[in-house]
């Protein structure tokens, strides 16, 4: 059981009852954020490391402090693609990281597929913290779990995903994830971050539906996500910040179209007063900061799985707390 | 004497079915006749079973890159011939962006004499249309004809300047050669890494649409008309190019175009991240790659064309954002077009016509098989069983898509001038 999920490449090839099946192992870890002593001994002596071939400050940090949690030991590669610049290759990279023996490689890439192709040619378990503008497996299962706690369902929710969906892995692993639970969606931004196709994503036969104008798109809504506009990743001309903030900023008004107590999700990092205006994003309806805790539950439970020593489940509270 | 005997012989250039011998003498064809006919003067000949095969003229490949000079450990001139021998051309077209480019006669000639001591099957250059494929200035088109050039193209980069085309063209309407053209517009291509669709969205992929392609080829047959020279349109992908090629061959305008083997079997549905799946053009929607097919069938497509274009394993080893665009392709074409064959939506005859008589009339030549022809057969079975593995390919490298993939007929002897350059 412990290697069922093998490498985590994406969400797109999980059933939905292996996604419940990890959110209830990641509730179990969530109990262990809120205790005063919050290191466990169970992946001790094994070594989880994390390769980031892009910056990223939370989720590198976020899995740092999982395994950290679980008592395990980390390698830290910060490649940001320095090695490629002398001239080494990912795989080169990868190979010379897996000769120091990791039980788990960690890793994100601005290339799509990166994960995908580093798994192929490894046997020890990958985990995508993002890749390109493919997936990003562990955001969708930490927003999942929020929403869960908060609605105390999955299914049928009508989920708005505002912003730059076109670039953006958060969304495809969002609408990966929560198609295979009914949810329908309802996708705006600018038109050419919203290409027609996008609708053909999620499992098949989802309800998925674009629109412009923010209005529409907040329309009864229960889950709103917004994305970072995330300039860094364009490579056409971008819209004018102004424009962006006229027609898709979340403000206190607009959120007043969707349904009461809709939740607000963002996965950071946030821009105030681009993407959303700060009296949403300190507002209640805002899972902000929730979504950023509940990471670490989703993380230890994510590596317990793949490289735990075969449990099916953590284990004793009281056993846990072993001297370290 | 080499004496072809028992097959069937198919002649797209006089539409010729049937069973007929066929006697090699030198470096020609010295006879044609039906069965047993030929006997009296073929005493001594030896002799090539060709029972239950088909027995077609010499296969010509419009388009491959050879790596020589200057990419060697990808291939070279020698294994890229045996490779194109093993898959039943008699002569290939390699494209001029080696290092150096093939701009001008030195260079020209260089591939010709190390093609002269070690190629496998006949090697007809491709010069550059300018210099370096820089797309600025003129290369050297006359003297690279005289040293034995057969068309000019910028491939793998399109000729971008729509004024450079023009003089192109203009020049060589007189010198009376094709100028073949990648099409592509730069801008909508923007660092695209396969075809926009549903498939490039689902991967997260950049993906260029296939107006990308269309709108170079509607700028090129314009171009073409004002110049009247023949244009060629190199490893067409898209269903409204193909739209385009009609109408205006519709209009008796000298334009051709070739597809590949990969782009009407595969469709951007079967990329994942396997870069061998990438090459440029990318593979495109399933509903171009049915009108890619219609064209092979209605005439619209004059010539089959690999666009072998080899890799070694390090560079494809990659990201897929990073891997080099190009497939292998000598050795699985003609088993490609049979699966077009077996599934009833080509004919025979058609098929042999896009490997030989087609690409021969977009470089003005002829090809037929009668006496005194020039002795390039390619011999073929329609029902040989065997799977292609890119390891054993003669190819030094390993980049195709079809490595594993099972067929039903195969190249089983390809004759040039007169003599077995390969026997299955």
């Amino acid at each position: 059981m412990s290697h069922r999920f093998g490498h985590m490449l994406g969400i797109e090839p999980l059933s939905a009852e292996e996604i419940v099946f990890l959110l209830d192992q990641a509730k179990l870890f969530q109990e262990i954020q809120r205790h005063p002593l919050k290191k466990l001994a169970t992946l001790r002596g094994k070594t989880v490391a994390l390769a980031f071939f892009e910056a990223s400050t939370r989720t590198r940090i976020s899995f740092a402090t999982a395994a950290s949690r679980l008592g395990a030991d980390q390698m830290n590669l910060q490649a940001e693609s320095s090695s490629l610049k002398k001239g080494e290759s990912l795989l080169d990279t990868i190979r010379t990281l897996d000769a120091m023996k990791p039980d788990c490689i960690v890793m994100r890439h601005n290339s799509s597929g990166a994960a995908d192709f580093v798994a192929r040619h490894l046997a020890v378990p990958v985990i995508n913290a993002g890749d390109g503008t493919h997936e990003h497996p562990t955001q969708a299962l930490l927003d999942a779990l929020t929403i869960r706690d908060r609605r105390g369902t999955l299914e049928n929710l009508n989920v708005t995903i505002l912003g730059d969906i076109l670039h953006s892995r958060v969304a495809r692993s969002n609408m990966h994830l929560l198609s295979k639970f009914g949810c329908r969606f309802t996708l705006c931004g600018p038109a050419m971050w919203v290409p027609r196709e996008i609708e053909s994503l999620g499992s098949a036969g989802a309800s998925i539906r674009r629109v412009t104008r923010i209005a529409e798109a907040l329309d009864g809504a229960d889950v709103v996500l917004t994305l970072r506009v995330q300039q860094e990743r364009l490579h056409e001309p971008a819209l004018p910040l102004e424009e962006y903030i006229l027609q898709y900023q979340l403000t206190p008004e607009r959120l007043l179209l969707a349904r009461p107590a809709a939740l607000v999700l963002h996965p950071g990092p946030m821009v105030r007063g681009l993407e959303i205006d700060p009296a949403v994003a300190d507002g209640p309806q805002s899972c902000v900061l929730e979504q950023v805790t509940n990471g670490l539950a989703v993380r230890m439970a994510l590596l317990f799985l793949l490289i735990g020593s075969g449990a099916d489940t953590p284990p004793e509270k009281d056993s846990s707390h072993a001297p370290d | 004497m080499l004496l072809i005997s028992n097959g069937r012989l198919l002649d797209p250039a006089s539409g010729t079915d049937a069973p007929r011998d066929i006697l090699l003498d030198g470096d020609r064809i010295a006879g044609v006749a039906p069965r047993g006919e030929l006997a009296a003067r073929a005493k001594g000949a030896e002799i090539f079973d060709a029972a239950n095969f088909v027995v077609a003229p010499g296969f010509i490949d419009l388009h491959c890159h050879l790596r020589e000079p200057g990419g060697e450990s990808s291939e070279t001139i020698e294994s890229g011939t045996r490779a194109a021998a093993r898959g039943g051309f008699t002569a290939v077209c390699p494209m001029p962006n080696t290092r150096p480019v093939n701009d001008n006669a030195s260079v020209t000639r260089a591939i010709l004499e190390r093609a002269g001591a070690v190629s496998s099957v006949r090697v007809w250059p491709i010069g550059a249309a300018s210099q370096g494929s820089k797309g600025e200035a003129l290369s050297e088109i006359a003297a690279m004809k005289q040293a034995g050039i057969v068309a000019v193209s910028d491939d793998g980069r399109p000729i971008a300047n729509a004024k450079l085309l023009r003089q192109v063209m203009d020049y060589c309407r007189a010198l009376d050669l094709p100028v073949i053209d990648h099409c592509e517009d730069s801008s909508l291509f923007a660092g695209a890494v396969m075809r926009e669709g549903k498939q490039s969205v689902r991967l997260g992929l950049r993906g260029m649409p296939a107006a990308t392609e269309s709108l170079a080829v509607a700028r090129d047959v314009q171009v073409g008309e004002l110049t009247n020279c023949r244009l060629h349109i190199a490893h067409l992908s898209a269903r409204a190019s193909l739209d385009l090629v009609r109408a205006a061959k519709a209009k008796g305008l000298a334009v051709t175009c070739e597809v590949t083997p990969h782009h009407f079997t595969l469709t951007d549905e079967d990329v994942q991240y396997d870069t061998r799946y990438k090459m440029n053009p990318p593979l495109a929607s399933p509903e171009d790659r049915d009108a890619l097919i219609a064209g092979l069938a209605d005439g619209t497509v004059d010539a089959i064309a690999t666009d072998h274009a080899p890799h070694e394993p390090a560079l494809k080893d990659v990201e897929f954002d990073r891997a080099p665009f190009g497939v292998t392709g000598f050795e699985t074409a003609l088993a490609l077009g049979l699966e077009l064959e077996q599934a009833g939506k080509i004919s025979l005859l058609r098929l042999v016509e896009l490997f030989t008589s087609g690409p021969a009339r977009v470089l003005g030549m002829k090809r037929r098989v009668a006496e005194n022809e020039p002795g390039d057969l390619t011999i073929f079975s329609t029902s040989h069983p065997w799977t292609f593995h890119a390891q054993e390919s003669a190819s030094k490298s390993r980049n195709s898509p079809f490595d594993g993939r099972s067929f039903c007929g195969a190249p089983m002897a390809t004759i040039v001038a007169g003599r077995i350059a390969y026997r299955r």
